[in-house]
């Protein structure tokens, strides 16, 4: 809750800032009110906001790339550190076409691939509603890259590869919410950013579309229907995980927890459903149809077995189907079956805290078994969970246990 | 120096069942809230997870959910003429500590008391006649009836998915629920819980007796559950690792699997963990509660203000608290004068341990919960005549399975040698053979003029404040009624085919080592008259209107059943006197 005086800076900082191309009206309330909203749909908060802070959007956040760090710069509207004197075209042209305001090249860790579908006014209202919160005085440094990856004039190379700029229009032979929900996941929601394979240089692969890609620590699942790891889920399923973070199959936790909590949980019930109409009409292949899945031999999975039975089957039921908006089923929960283990492994060796929201305000956490299984146990566990319940899903080493272990340890989040 | 912070609406003391229930109640109401608990914060998955919540030497023996008595304890004596001595070790009972309390670590046996429970008094010397009760007796009226509590009972138990089977709806008798019970309003939200083996002989011996055999009502989940705040709980697995365990896997009700996920997520709530309150403080008029003194572990004494104080902390802490505070006027027995410290109770409880042939029989011990099991209540209460039989109160009795852990569990028949291969063939020969009930015969205990809490005359406290001290005794009436409920249970095992049957009879002296229960009660009691009561029917106290006092510490005497059920449904009913009556008019809702 804001405090008057405070109210009376954001004022006159807006004041102050109200330059030749800034035009925005700051009494437009439904211009407020609906960048508010894309806002929320973009997740701007994710990375322009340091998880828990008291200064949203004041940057800082560190993003994790393949190729090195970057922060999330300050978006506030403070007029040195923050945005508070750019123009509207300035604050278009780094939300959409990936180019600051001194003209160099934006890092793709900031979606403009996926934002440049957006329109020029919803990109307008987003910076009204940024206009009306508090400024705060925060000078980020951006890039923290490694040589050579520092160097921003690369990205006119990799604009030139993999960015296709341009407003997302309907397509006419498709329904009303289909391409709504096109809209919202091809733009603001940026699914692919996180769940489309991606080139060494890490641009998408367009035509493997939402089929998985991993990302800081964890596997973002293959989110395709058709023969896809989603293919048992309804629309409303999906509409109804977006919404609340958990439904009969699974629970958000880690990465898509905070997705959830902070953007799609607060999307009207019409757009998850419309995200979740599009999302069903994305088609995938079978997970793991591309690879023979290695099974694990007879011992290992007697092994596993057992220590399902003594650990998991509490809340996952034997059957594995788990508990519905409780505890996933592992048959239809999209990362059991993922070809590279990371979220299964990471998920059992740490635990994990799922979503709550209002929707579904019990949250249910996964215990850590890390500190209790060894890498032969726990890879006997994991194979036997993704052989028994998943589809086609490759068993899991002691070394690839191992190593993930070692990698969760250097981890800080 | 005392640091003082921004003034609430409200501040709770201990975040356990009914400070949940009342910092839930009152954040809806609108008011900034504030609770502060002595223990640690407690959640499922970090703190007793599946991996080692069963870990019996933990958790059983070593006491770890407990508060640790060189953090405080009481003193205890059975007789006034003796000297307490300071509990070094818990025994009879375990006193809670952390966020969730004895909410945390219970079996969730959860009951609704009789409709003449409340009435005691009255009820018995009508029926009986006064000369009846023993001289020095000194059972009371609650103030509140069944009926005033009944929707506030329906609201814990669909707070908690109970499983139950009903046996009184709306006043129609239902088959195979208990026919004692008071009228409900509708089901239990859950089916009862499967029943083993043991439980399933029991009643079929219970109803060829005439008895009628219902099942235990129970906070672990029968199947998938969610409550009408949105949460959600999982199905019991029957671990058999309730009560002095954490439940692993959300399928026990606690305020962490029911009331606190919904009650985090609003903005005019907060909790301090970690923090003792050292005093309710009063302004000048000694009228009026302007807040409390908190210790945190760094030492730092705070302040926290606040317009209305909710003191929920464990039985003989409220009293603590209350005597330390200069709240209502200290309990004399001498002078038979005064409120806090007075109608202190705890349980009658005893047990029958059976031996069958180990050829017939295997009962499967470790299919458990904290409550599956099936009951009667024939000896409960009043529900029998108790004038050829010379004293009063009862209790229900049951083959309630709630464990076959192997530290405890090695029945031997008497003759055995304590240890040695003997002993080991023994255990192993009558391990799958034996019932022993978790919860046999759960007898009342009425109160006395000679039992009761005040402040200990030597023993101190960390900061240098006295002690409470327990002078507790069992009473002839007591052990009477033990006698005669523990041979009636008896015999239900003896038609249910046992081959030898030992029966553990309650004896006096109180015994502080011996576990009975948690159920401490009474000492800052509810009821219609200000001079033999600290609180009116609403809990509110008599002498500092802006002070409520929940938990079991308001029970004139303590019936024969597990204590949780009334004590949520009375701080509904307090919770809700003070969103519908004194918020619109804060002040005493009782003109005495």
């Amino acid at each position: 809750m804001r405090k008057g005086p405070t109210i009376a800076v954001v004022l006159i900082a807006l004041g102050a800032s109200t330059g030749p191309g800034a035009s925005a009206d700051l009494q437009d309330f439904a211009a407020v009110e609906r960048g508010r909203y894309l806002a929320n749909a973009a997740d701007c908060g994710s990375c322009h906001t340091i998880p828990g802070s008291e200064h949203p959007f004041s940057g800082g956040r560190p993003i994790e790339t393949p190729f090195g760090v970057l922060a999330a710069p300050n978006i506030t509207p403070d007029r040195e550190t923050g945005i508070g004197s750019w123009t509207n075209n300035e604050f278009d042209a780094a939300v959409r076409r990936g180019i600051s305001r001194n003209g160099a090249r934006l890092y793709p860790a900031m979606p403009f691939p996926y934002y440049t579908r957006m329109s020029r006014e919803d990109v307008a209202d987003i910076r009204a509603y940024l206009n009306t919160i508090a400024p705060v005085h925060n000078a980020v440094q951006v890039n923290r890259l490694p040589f050579p990856f520092n160097l921003r004039a690369a990205m006119i190379v990799w604009d030139r590869l993999y960015f296709t700029p341009g407003e997302f229009h309907d397509d006419v032979s498709k329904s009303k919410e289909w391409n709504r929900g096109a809209y919202l996941a091809q733009g603001p929601a940026h699914c692919g950013a996180c769940h489309t394979p991606k080139t060494v240089l890490g641009g998408d692969k367009p035509s493997e579309a939402l089929r998985g890609y991993m990302l800081q620590g964890w596997t973002a699942p293959d989110i395709t229907s058709g023969q896809g790891p989603l293919r048992n889920w309804s629309v409303d399923d999906i509409a109804e995980y977006l919404k609340a973070g958990h439904n009969k199959n699974a629970a958000a936790a880690g990465l898509m927890g905070e997705v959830v909590d902070l953007s799609t949980s607060k999307m009207t019930d019409q757009d998850t459903r419309a995200i979740a109409t599009y999302l069903k009409g994305v088609t995938g292949m079978a997970p793991g149809s591309s690879a023979t899945a290695d099974k694990a031999d007879k011992d290992v999975t007697a092994a596993g077995g057992a220590i399902f039975q003594d650990l998991c089957s509490a809340c996952h039921q034997q059957d594995g189907k788990g508990v519905a908006n409780m505890f996933p089923n592992l048959s239809e929960a999209a990362t059991t079956s993922t070809q590279d283990p990371a979220t299964v492994l990471r998920v059992i060796l740490q635990g994990a805290q799922s979503v709550a929201t209002d929707r579904e305000p019990t949250g249910p956490a996964m215990p850590a078994f890390g500190w209790q299984l060894d890498d032969a146990q726990l890879a006997a566990v994991a194979s036997y969970v993704r052989g028994r319940f998943g589809k086609n899903a490759p068993a899991v080493s002691a070394d690839q246990v191992r190593k993930a272990r070692a990698a969760l340890t250097a981890r800080t989040d | 120096m005392v640091r003082k912070l921004p003034a609430k609406d409200v501040v709770i003391v201990g975040l356990g069942w009914t400070g949940s229930i009342m910092a839930y109640e009152l954040a809806d109401a609108g008011l900034d809230v504030m609770a502060i608990e002595r223990g640690p914060w407690r959640n499922t998955a970090t703190d007793h997870p599946p991996g080692y919540a069963a870990d019996e030497l933990r958790y059983r023996i070593r006491h770890e959910l407990f508060l640790r008595p060189e953090q405080t304890t009481f003193t205890f004596r059975n007789k006034m003429s003796q000297t307490a001595l300071p509990i070094r070790t818990w025994g009879a009972f375990m006193p809670p500590n952390g966020v969730g309390g004895g909410g945390v670590h219970w079996n969730a046996e959860t009951w609704r008391f009789l409709p003449t429970d409340f009435v005691l008094r009255t009820h018995l010397t009508q029926r009986y006649g006064a000369g009846f009760l023993p001289d020095d007796m000194t059972i009371q009226d609650w103030g509140v009836t069944y009926d005033d509590l009944e929707p506030h009972y329906d609201r814990f138990e669909y707070l908690c998915g109970t499983s139950g089977q009903a046996g009184n709806v709306k006043g129609q008798i239902v088959e195979g629920g208990n026919p004692f019970e008071g009228p409900r309003s509708r089901h239990y939200p859950n089916p009862p819980q499967d029943q083993p083996f043991g439980a399933t002989l029991f009643a079929k011996a219970a109803r060829d007796l005439g008895y009628k055999p219902f099942p235990q009502p129970s906070g672990n989940m029968s199947r998938a559950y969610q409550n009408p705040l949105g949460v959600r709980l999982g199905p019991c697995t029957f671990c058999g690792f309730c009560e002095w365990f954490g439940c692993g896997n959300y399928s026990k009700a606690t305020p962490q699997t029911t009331i606190l996920p919904v009650l985090l997520r609003k903005p005019n709530f907060a909790a301090r963990d970690n923090s003792e309150v050292t005093r309710i403080n009063l302004d000048a008029s000694g009228k009026r509660a302007t807040g409390v003194t908190f210790v945190d572990t760094g030492g730092n004494e705070w302040e926290q203000p606040a317009d209305l104080v909710i003191l929920s902390a464990y039985t003989i802490f409220n009293v603590q608290l209350l005597l330390l505070s200069g709240i209502g006027k200290p309990y004399d027995p001498v002078g038979n004068s005064g409120v806090i410290g007075r109608n202190f109770t705890h349980q009658t409880i005893s047990d029958v341990v059976s031996f069958f042939d180990p050829a017939k029989f295997a009962f499967n011990p470790f299919i458990a919960s904290g409550s599956i099991g099936m009951c009667i209540d024939e000896f409960n209460g009043d529900n029998f005549d108790h004038g050829p039989h010379g004293f009063v109160g009862g209790g229900y009795m049951g083959q309630v399975q709630t464990n076959g852990r192997p530290i405890e569990t090695a029945p031997v028949p008497p003759g055995t040698p304590r240890w040695g291969a003997q002993w080991k063939k023994a255990v192993k020969e009558n391990y799958q053979s034996a019932l022993k009930p978790g919860t046999g015969v759960h007898g009342s205990m009425y109160s006395y003029r000679d039992v009761y809490v005040d402040l200990d005359p030597t023993y101190k406290d960390r900061f240098g404040r006295p002690l409470a001290r327990m002078t507790i005794d069992f009473h002839d009436n007591e052990l009477k009624q033990n006698a005669f409920l523990t041979d009636k249970f008896a015999e239900i095992f003896q038609a249910m085919g046992a081959r030898q049957i030992v029966k553990e009879y309650r004896k006096g002296p109180y015994d502080v080592t011996k576990y009975q229960t948690t159920h401490l009660c009474g000492g800052a009691i509810m009821g219609t008259d200000p001079g033999t009561s600290a609180l009116n029917r609403y809990l509110q106290s008599w002498d500092v209107p802006n002070l409520f006092v929940t938990g079991a510490s308001a029970f004139p005497q303590n019936p024969g059943y597990n204590p949780t059920g009334t004590v949520a449904a009375l701080a509904y009913w307090a919770a809700d006197a003070i969103r519908n009556r004194y918020l619109k008019n804060p002040g005493q809702l009782i003109n005495a």
